[in-house]
Order: structure tokens, then sequence, then C-alpha cells
């Protein structure tokens, strides 16, 4: 293209891309990348939910700083908030409540801010769900998905450090929680306790240094660890699903330039329009109901935000358990809830793709998604990690359960101590049957077609249901099933009969291949298939005349406009007026 | 796909979209080899205007919830109510806002999107990847670069040079983790802090006050079923900069009264009682993780934490009844001085709060 | 008229005058008083009839015959009228069903049958009266420091904002938002069910009326920042964002990611 076609504005726009390319050499990186294929799928774009929350959070949080004082220094409130007139507060809640009354917009942001916050977390879980539901954690994404574990660990600190920010009664009572967890810390808990409040719980400085981690320590890593996570997926290119064309060597999609700019530049307005809207009119924290903190009073029903609920559901759960050690105290009650258990998580999900990856053998790269149910073993591994995540969870709201559903808080907590044993178990059982059941029908449908649902009377009197082949999208995907095998165990020695020095190893990972693999069901062979189609298609061929028939005497509707009305035998006029035409 | 179908193929005749055959612009995939539908848009002049009108409408509309906004801003009081279905009465100017911001915004992207998929291309189109390990070559070369590296820089050579350096390295963060000792300004007085965490404001004498207004309790005001929440007299003498509210986060009590018959037992040690007249006084901080509670059940006495659920008996010396606290509530042995107000006997014989290394150690 | 214009002056005038005021309004104090205490002597005595035999007929076969408690319900000797008024006008009693606790519901008696009911349980011992229009009175009550009260004594079982919470085995706080100004304070002075009793000396009149002037607020002020999701806190809050927030953000995917005809 040459530049006299271009308009005045482009013009510039090329010559500020000469100039920064005669710098930076750009172009050349420009011209591999501006045209790059995105593959197009609803849920490719949860991730991306998460880092535009992310950025609306970045962009209200800069907003609020201009108002907001990290200070515990004490003042009475004189504001309009008439409800709260002449109480002592630290001037940090008291800012926040110019923000929430006085500042216009205030609220707004707020609300947005905390909302996004929300929104954050928990795309970062659905998107989390996706990537390992699919398994896109695998090679060569393994190192991507411990930057998001990460990334999901980042943003619960990040969340709730900005939830103890306003030193309302709510956010001091999670403060306090987290002080008694750093309290029951082995031999240095007191020490880290006093350095990090400055003193006795609740001292004068945590809030101004809870607030530098909040603004620039946590978004930091968090920015950084972003930037790692989206340059990751770039260099990698997107997965696919399986499909047409689609193979593990290519990427079908829409080019960036300029499709899926459009589609991810004009989610992001959505995502930020939504969130925007979600503030103006569903009320967020409402600090001012609360009061401000003091260390000697509390509300029923105190809660965290929902992504740190299953701590606290932890907490609650954890029967009364202290270990006195040479008369020291060891307080399991609050550590195996609140550092063990989400240790365990965390360290779980970072370490998982390896644990498949040794337990199936399996090293190659894999750039096609696999369908949960032809991974069963995972997929039921992931259902049981959610239900134990989902019983912690609602431990931590079973008191509001409980009122709102006449339920005993006792009955509940032992009802809860004993599903967050018995559910993950069921879960991983029913899961893993349901998968399994599905690749069979997968089975059947290759071999005899899809199902129509339609039933057919041959002449002689019996009754069939008209099987229709697959169509190309439905075969690629059936057919994209891997042949996974469980890895035998190797020979306990080999044939001089030395002893084989892996042997034992080898049995284990035997076993945990079989764990994965024994059961799947068998993917018919390429002869299988070529023998079903050719069977399929004398069915079609020796149904088509039946069909055609019957579709000839059937009344076919066709919007306002009746055709063929006099046709067959059964088929009477319409009573609604014609067109006009055809009579 | 043929191999060569990659970016930036000039010159070959592929099929599109129309069916009809066109020649790879430069900057352009192949498309992929796919069933592919034309859109109306793609067929129908009439249904491709439309849709431009529509994507126009939506920045239009954009602009003018921005317009919007700001009379929004500038004309709605603060403190107006809007009531809005199914919602009620809530705050005019917030909601306005809301709307109107969220609006500009949100129609930006729809727009964006709708044009996208009426408007733009919708042929899928075909990259091809590479795997992601790199040539052999290259990884050869870079193990060459180190080998010359090694060699020159003699570091293999010289194992003192590279034994001190990672000594020093591995010392070096030292420094900054020892300046934050001082993240505690540790007052003269106190030893340790699990010392500080065991001693209170409460001392033999010290009068109870009730919580907020500070006014000293007598015993026969308090009556059976009854719950005073107190703090020590002393606690309005303490500055807020003297930390205040520390000494109030373990000086918190609860004061309740239950017919002398009722009270099963106390923390007391034999022959003795803590109570007065059936009035009991405890600590108020859940020996759990340290919640304030006072959710006190007059007939079953069972006083019971809101965050963590955990139940204790006041009847019974305060011991678990239920929930994860492992150790009972401190109770704080009380009397009536000359005119009849409830003081302290001493300071808590157990420690107050949550559980830490050193609790039971003295 | 000439002899008081002269006498006017007189030392004693003075004395005269005030004497004749002291009798004048004495007398007719003390008259006009035996006549309304004959009255309400009368009113009682009839009331507490009516409220004896409403009592065995409603409330004796739980409470005993001369409501001195059985094994079905706990004695009512001295618990005063406050009790009786905030127990019946809010219908928990008479007890419905059996339960962890007696539930609010439409009361089941007149506004006059439960003052006789009242008068009646009152005459057995002295207890807490039913409080007069003037301890109801908030007009000149302290919000800021009824706020403060309340999250000391009331927000640790109610909630910040009143909306009740959860105890022991089923039982519960109940939600504030629809108490009265009466029943709210008669509940802090008799401790109805596991509430804790709040006597009127360690927390006064004034801070009661401050209390019932804060939960007022609490119950009419707007949501400034839109729907209240219950003001229940963070689990509504969590819930809408998964079910509203994230359902509405899953369908504008689907719907960018949707091919078009």
């Amino acid at each position: 293209m040459s530049t006299e076609q271009l308009s005045g504005i482009e013009r510039t726009g090329a010559g500020a891309a000469t100039y920064v390319d005669e710098r930076v050499g750009s172009n050349s990186w420009l011209s591999r990348n501006l045209n790059k294929v995105f593959p197009d799928h609803w849920s490719f774009m949860l991730g991306e939910i998460a880092l535009y929350s992310f950025i609306v959070v970045l962009l209200s949080g800069v907003y609020l700083t201009l108002f907001f004082k990290p200070s515990m220094v004490e003042v009475i409130y004189d504001g309009p908030y008439v409800p709260l007139k002449g109480v002592k507060m630290s001037e940090a809640y008291d800012s926040a409540l110019a923000i929430s009354f006085e500042v216009r917009g205030g609220l707004l942001m707020r609300q947005i801010h905390h909302w996004s916050a929300l929104f954050f977390t928990v795309a970062i879980a659905v998107h989390m769900f996706r990537v390992f539901f699919t398994g896109a954690f695998r090679k060569p994404r393994e190192l991507n998905w411990v930057v998001g574990v990460t990334l999901a660990a980042t943003a619960l600190l990040a969340g709730f450090s900005g939830y103890s920010l306003p030193d309302d009664l709510l956010s001091g009572t999670g403060l306090r929680i987290a002080e008694g967890i750093v309290l029951s810390v082995p031999i240095v808990g007191t020490w880290a306790s006093f350095l990090l409040f400055g003193g006795e719980f609740p001292s004068t400085d945590f809030i101004s240094r809870l607030y530098g981690i909040h603004i620039l320590l946590i978004p930091g890593i968090i920015l950084a660890l972003v930037t790692v996570h989206l340059m990751m997926v770039w260099t990698q290119k997107h997965t696919q699903f399986p499909g047409p064309a689609r193979t593990n060597n290519n990427v079908v999609g829409y080019p960036l330039m300029p499709v899926y700019m459009a589609k991810a530049g004009g989610f992001f307005f959505l995502v930020f329009g939504l969130i925007t809207m979600i503030a103006g009119i569903v009320q967020i924290n409402p600090i001012w109901i609360f009061g401000p903190y003091t260390p000697d009073q509390v509300s029923a029903g105190t809660q965290p935000d929902w992504y740190i609920g299953w701590l606290d559901g932890a907490l609650r759960l954890m029967p009364p358990v202290e270990w006195s050690i040479f008369g020291y105290t060891l307080s399991l009650n609050v550590l195996v809830p609140a550092a063990i258990i989400p240790g365990l998580v965390f360290t779980a999900a970072a370490i998982y793709p390896w644990l498949e990856a040794w337990a199936t053998g399996d090293k190659r790269e894999h750039h096609l998604l696999e369908r949960p149910r032809n991974a069963p073993t995972r997929t039921a591994l992931g259902v049981m990690a959610i239900t134990f995540y989902t019983v912690l969870w609602i431990a931590g709201g079973n008191d509001i359960i409980a009122v709102g559903f006449d339920l005993s808080i006792n009955f509940m907590i032992w009802l809860l101590r004993i599903s967050l044993i018995a559910l993950p178990a069921i879960a991983f059982w029913l899961t893993r049957r349901i998968c399994l059941s599905l690749q069979r029908r997968d089975r059947e449908k290759l071999l005899h077609g899809r199902e129509t649902g339609r039933i057919l009377r041959l002449p002689h009197g019996e009754f069939i249901e008209v099987h229709a082949p697959l169509n190309d999208t439905e075969r690629a995907v059936i057919e994209a099933k891997p042949d996974s095998k469980p890895i035998p165990i190797p020979p306990e020695t080999d044939s001089s009969g030395v002893r084989n020095p892996k042997y034992r190893s080898g049995r284990v990972r035997a076993r945990l291949s079989r764990f994965f693999y024994g059961d799947t069901i068998e993917k018919p062979t390429a002869d299988q298939i070529g023998h079903a189609d050719e069977h399929l298609s004398d069915d079609v061929e020796f149904e088509k005349p039946l069909l055609e028939r019957e579709a000839a005497a059937t009344v076919v509707h066709d919007g306002s406009v009746l055709h063929k009305p006099s046709l067959g035998e059964d088929g009477h006029p319409s009573e609604a007026p014609d067109s006009g035409d055809g009579r | 796909m043929s191999e060569d179908g990659m970016d930036n193929t000039t010159g070959q005749e592929i099929a599109t979209s129309g069916g009809t055959t066109t020649e790879l612009q430069p900057g352009q995939h192949p498309p992929a080899d796919v069933a592919h539908h034309l859109r109306r848009t793609d067929s129908d002049p009439r249904a491709q205007a439309r849709a431009v009108r529509q994507v126009a409408a939506m920045f239009m509309l954009s602009a003018v919830m921005v317009v919007l906004f700001i009379v929004a801003f500038v004309a709605i009081p603060r403190d107006a109510v809007v009531s809005l279905p199914y919602i009620g009465p809530i705050g005019a100017l917030n909601a306005a806002m809301g709307i109107t911001f969220g609006l500009a915004i949100f129609l930006i992207g729809a727009g964006a999107v709708h044009w996208a998929k009426k408007l733009m291309t919708d042929v899928e189109v075909v990259e091809e990847r590479h795997p992601m390990k790199s040539p052999a070559e290259d990884t050869a070369l870079v193990a060459d670069i180190y080998e010359v590296g090694k060699e020159e820089s003699a570091f293999a050579k010289y194992p003192i040079i590279r034994r001190t350096l990672i000594g020093a390295m591995a010392l070096v963060p030292i420094p900054f983790v020892v300046s934050l000792r001082d993240l505690w300004l540790q007052p003269a007085d106190v030893t340790t802090p699990s010392a500080e965490l065991k001693t209170t404001l409460w001392r033999p004498g010290t009068r109870l006050v009730t919580d907020i207004t500070y006014q000293p309790i007598k015993a026969e005001e308090v009556p059976v079923g009854g719950l005073v929440n107190a703090v020590p007299a002393d606690l309005v003498e303490v500055e807020e900069e003297e930390g205040n509210l520390n000494a109030r986060a373990k000086a918190a009590v609860i004061v309740v009264r239950m017919t002398p018959e009722e009270i099963q037992s106390q923390q007391a040690p034999d022959g003795e009682n803590w109570d007065y007249e059936g009035l009991l006084c405890f600590s108020k901080i859940c020996t759990h993780v340290g919640c304030p509670i006072s959710l006190y059940q007059q007939r079953t006495h069972l006083l019971l934490c809101p965050c963590h659920q955990s139940m204790f008996d006041l009847a019974d010396s305060a011991n678990v009844v239920f929930g994860p606290a492992y150790r009972r509530m401190p109770q704080l042995p009380i009397t009536v001085d000359d005119e009849g107000y409830l003081v302290a006997v001493s300071d808590f014989a157990e420690p107050v709060g949550p559980s830490f290394w050193e609790v039971n150690k003295s | 008229m000439k002899t008081l214009a002269t006498h006017r002056r007189h030392p004693a005038a003075v004395l005269v005058v005030i004497m004749l005021g002291l009798v004048l309004t004495g007398g007719m104090y003390a008259i006009a008083n035996s006549a309304t205490q004959a009255r309400s002597v009368q009113a009682d005595s009839l009331q507490i009839e009516e409220g004896k035999r409403l009592f065995l007929e409603g409330c004796s076969s739980c409470h005993g015959m001369d409501g001195q408690g059985a094994d079905t319900g706990p004695s009512l000797i001295g618990v005063g009228a406050a009790s009786v008024d905030f127990q019946v006008t809010t219908g928990r009693m008479p007890l419905a069903k059996p339960g962890p606790q007696a539930a609010a519901k439409p009361p089941e008696y007149t506004e006059e049958q439960i003052a006789a009911l009242a008068a009646y349980v009152a005459s057995l011992a002295p207890g807490p009266a039913i409080p007069t229009e003037e301890d109801l009175d908030t007009s000149a009550a302290d919000i800021g420091e009824g706020g403060e009260l309340f999250r000391a004594n009331c927000s640790q079982c109610h909630q910040a904002a009143g909306r009740g919470g959860a105890l022991s085995d089923g039982q519960y706080a109940p939600n504030l938002m629809g108490a009265t100004a009466r029943e709210i304070y008669e509940a802090m002075l008799t401790g109805p069910q596991q509430m804790p009793v709040f006597a009127d000396s360690t927390l006064p009149v004034e801070e009661k009326q401050a209390i019932i002037a804060y939960i007022d607020a609490l119950r009419t002020s707007e949501d400034p920042g839109g729907w209240s999701l219950g003001r229940f806190g963070p689990v509504t809050e969590g819930l809408f964002i998964w079910i509203g927030g994230m359902l509405l953000a899953v369908a504008l995917a689907i719907w960018i990611g949707a091919k078009v005809r």
C-alpha cells in the first residue's frame, strides 16, 4: 500500500510507527504478531474477565487513593451520616465515610472497586476451572499454570488487605482473626505478630503498613505475574478445542487485527460497563452500618469476602485440638485450617501438572484441549477439589444459612464436618462414572450415528429409530479422543535375573497410570468405523424413500404461509388466510 | 492445510466464503478448511446497512450517556432517593451515575463486538504452530557460549572465588532483614511479646465500669439473667497513643449473673469463689482467634462466638462445649468495694485471647 | 374593695396569699387525684379479674394455675407486666408449637386482653412495668451514642444492621426491623428467652432510648449504594457476584463467541 492512499491521521500514525521502529525495530515484531490467530470460544474469555476486572480494580483504586487517609489517628465524626455523629473513629474509617457520603461519585468508585475485586477473584476461579478441566495446563503450559496459581493466591491477599483497610467493625474483626492466626505459628508467632502490627493488636501502625502492601506491593506482584502470564500465552499461542481442521499443530480462529482486537477490546468495555452498572444499583460493604472498629465489639454474621470464606469455614469446622510440647503450645485448631489446608490446596494445585504427567508418562506437547469426559480421573479429581472447597465455603456462611433456613448451627457444623470427608469421595466416584458413560455414548455415536429421535414404521410393520450420520464437527470432536493406555508394570528382574532398580517406582507409576486410564472406553478402530459408516449409509439409502414419502405426507409450516395444503390424504387445508397465491 | 499455508503467504489460490476464489493478500492467513455459511450481512446490503446503523447508534448513545452522567453529577443532590422496582428506595445519585457511566462504557463494547460480529470477516483462518523447543543448533550454541564464558571467567578454575561469592550473596540480604527488627519499637519495660500478652489493665481493686458510658456497676443492680459489657475504670485514662485500643483488646470483660445454685463450677482454686453473689466475670476475647464475644444465652448460660461458633458454658468454668476453641474463657475474680461497686480481686489467672506458643509457659 | 386595697400591704398579706394558693391547689389536686385513683383501682381490679380468667384459659396449662411454673413452662412470678406485654404482643406466647425457641407471629389476644393478662401477672409479684410513653420518647435521644451502645451490647447477637443472627442449637436472635420501640424496650428490660436482661440500673432509660433511636435510624435509612442484598454482608455479596455478576459476564462471552447467521 502506498502512502498516497492514507488519510492524514493514518500518515501521522505511520510516521510515529516509523519513528519508533527506527529506534527499537518494532515493525519486525509487529509484522509477525499483528495478525496472530486466536481461537474463538466463550470459555477462552473467562481469563479475560479476570484481566479486565483487574484493570478496573487498578483504575478505581487509583481514584480512591486520592481521598483515602490510611491513618489510625483518632477523630470524632462530624459528617453527614447522622447515626455516626459524634462517634470516635480512626481517620481511615472517617475518610472512607467521606468517600461514601461527601465525595460525589466516591461511593460509586468504592463500589466499583469492591465489586470488581470480587469479579476478579470469581473470574480467576472460573478461568482456572476451564484450564484444569480441559487439560490446558499440560506441556508446554505447566509453568504458566504455576504462574496462574500464584496469581490466584496473590489475588486473595490483595482482596483481604483491601477488605481490612477501611477500619470498620467487619474489617477490624477480620484483622483480629488474622492476628490470632499469626499468633498460632509455632516458636515465632508472638514475635511475628508484634513486628507485623508494631506491637500488640491493634496498635496504631497497621493500617498505614497494610496500605503500602495493598496499593504497592501486591498490585506490583500481580502486574508482574499477569505480564508473564500473558507473554507466555502469546508465545505459546492459545490452545483450541478439537474440531474440523483443528490439529495439534495449528491454530484456527480469527486474526488479532481486526476481529480479535474488536472482540477482546470490546469485551473489556462490556465487563467494565457491567461492573459499573452493578456498582450503581447494588450496594456492597456498607461500612457505615458496621460502625468503627474497636477490639471489644463484634457483629453477628461476621464474615470475610467470599474468597476467604472457605478458610473461615475451615476454622469453624476444625475440632478443638491443641498440643502441648514441653510446655509449649501448638494450636492445631488454628494452624491446620488457616495455614496447613490452604498451603496444601495451593501446593497440590501448583504441582498437579507434573503429577499427572509423571503418572501418565505423557511427555508430548498438547495444544488441542481434551474434553473433560475423556480424562475421567482428572475431571473427577477436579470436581472432588471443588466439592471440598464448596463444603468449606458453606461452612463459612453457616450461621447465615442457619438463620435463613431455620437450622441449628451445631447440626450444620456436624453435617459439614462429615460432608467434608464424605462428599468429595462421592463426587469423585460419581463424576468418573458419568465421564465413562459419556465416553461410551461417544463410541456408540461413532459406530451408529446420531439418534434423531424419529421413529419410522417399515412396510412390514417394524419400528426403527432413524440414525443420522454425524456431521463433520461432531465427528472431529469425538475422534479427537486420545488413545490413552495405562503404563504396564516394568519387569522385576531383567532377562539375566538382575533386579531392575526402577522396579519400585515403576510399579507405583503403573498403578497411578491405571488410576488415570484404567477404565477408559476404547475408541473404535478405523476398521470398525469404516464398517459402521458403510452400514449407516446403507441404512440412510434404505430409509431415504420412506422418509421422503413421510415428508410428503406431512404439512410443512413455514412462517404464516401454508404450502401445498391439498397434498396427502390427511393434509387438511389450513383455516388461516392464505397470502393469496397458489390457490 | 499445506505446509507453507502460513503467515504472509502470497499468490496462493484458495476458496473463500463466497465460493469464489481470490488471492491471499500479504498479511492474510489462509482460511481454515471448515464449512462456512454466509451471514445475512454478507449477502444482503440492507442487513449490512442496518448493522452499520446499529453500531453507530450504540457509539452515539454512549456519548449521550456521558452527557447524562454530567447532568446527574451536577443536578442530583447527594441525599436524593429513588425507588427502583424490586429493589426499593436507594441513593439516586449513585444509581444515576452508575447507570449512565456504566452504559457509556458498555455501549462502546457492545458496538465494537456487534461491529466485529456483523461486519468484520467471519472466515476462520489457520496459523501453523511450531514446537516450543528451540532448534538443536541453538541449544548447542548456548552450551558453547556457556563453556566459553566459564573458561574466560575462570569461575571453575578458582573455587575460592565461587565459594566466597556464594557465601557473600547468601549473607547480603541479612541487613535488610535485621532492619525489620524495629517494626516493633519495644518499650524498655517490656521483655517479650508473650509477657506483654499475658498482662492486662486489671489490678486488685480496679473498678468495673460499663463499656461506652464508663459508669461503675453496683452489684445489686445486675439482675439474674443480666449481662453487662464492662471495662476497667483505668481504661479511660489510657490515651489513644498509649495504646488504649491495645489495652481494651485484652481487658474487655462481660459480667453475668446467675443464681448461685446454677453455678456448677468456677475457675477458682479449691475453697475459693471468684464470683460475687452469683455475679461472674469473664474475659470477652475468644481464646480461639480473638473475636470479642458477648453472645450470652441467659437460659443455657452459653457464651457463643459469632466468628467461629465456639461455645463456652459460663456456669461450668466457661469450659468449651462446642466448636474449635480449645482453652476456656479466663475468669476474672471479682468482689465489691466499700461503696458496693464491683471491683477486680486480681488480674486474670490465665492469659486472655488467642493461644500462642508460650501461652502456658510461666 | 377598699378594705382589700388598704390591707394588701399588710405584712401578713403575702403569707395569706401563699397559704391560700397552697390550700387551693392542694385541695384540688387531692380531689382530682382521689378520683383518678379510685377509678384506676376499680379498673385494675376488674382488669386483674379479666386477666386471671384469660390466664386460666390460655396460659395455666403450661405456667401453672397460679403462674408458679411447671415442667412445661417457667414461673411467671415476678416477671412483670413488661414481659407479658412483650411475649403476647409479639405472638411468641401462647406457644404455637414446641421448638428451639418461641417464634414471633401475629398476636392472638386483643390489646385490652393483653393489658388484662399483664395486669394479672403483675399482680402476682412486682416486676418490670410496661414502659410509659415518656420512656419511649426518643426525640431527645443521641443516635450516635445509641449506635455505640448498640454495637457494644446488641450487635453481637442481632447483627450490625439489626437483621438477626444464629445462636446455639437452632435458636436465634430475631431480626429487629419489625420490632416496635415498646417491644425493643421491653425485651431489653425483661430478657425474653435467651436474651440477657439489660436492667435500667446498668443501661439507664436514656441509653435504651438512644438504642431504640439508632435501631429506628437503621430501619428508616435508605441504602445510598443501591440494593442492600438484605444487609447481611459478604455472604450475600459473594452469592450475588457468582450468580448475578458472573452469569451476566459469561452470557456476554457466549454472545461474543456465538456464530452469526
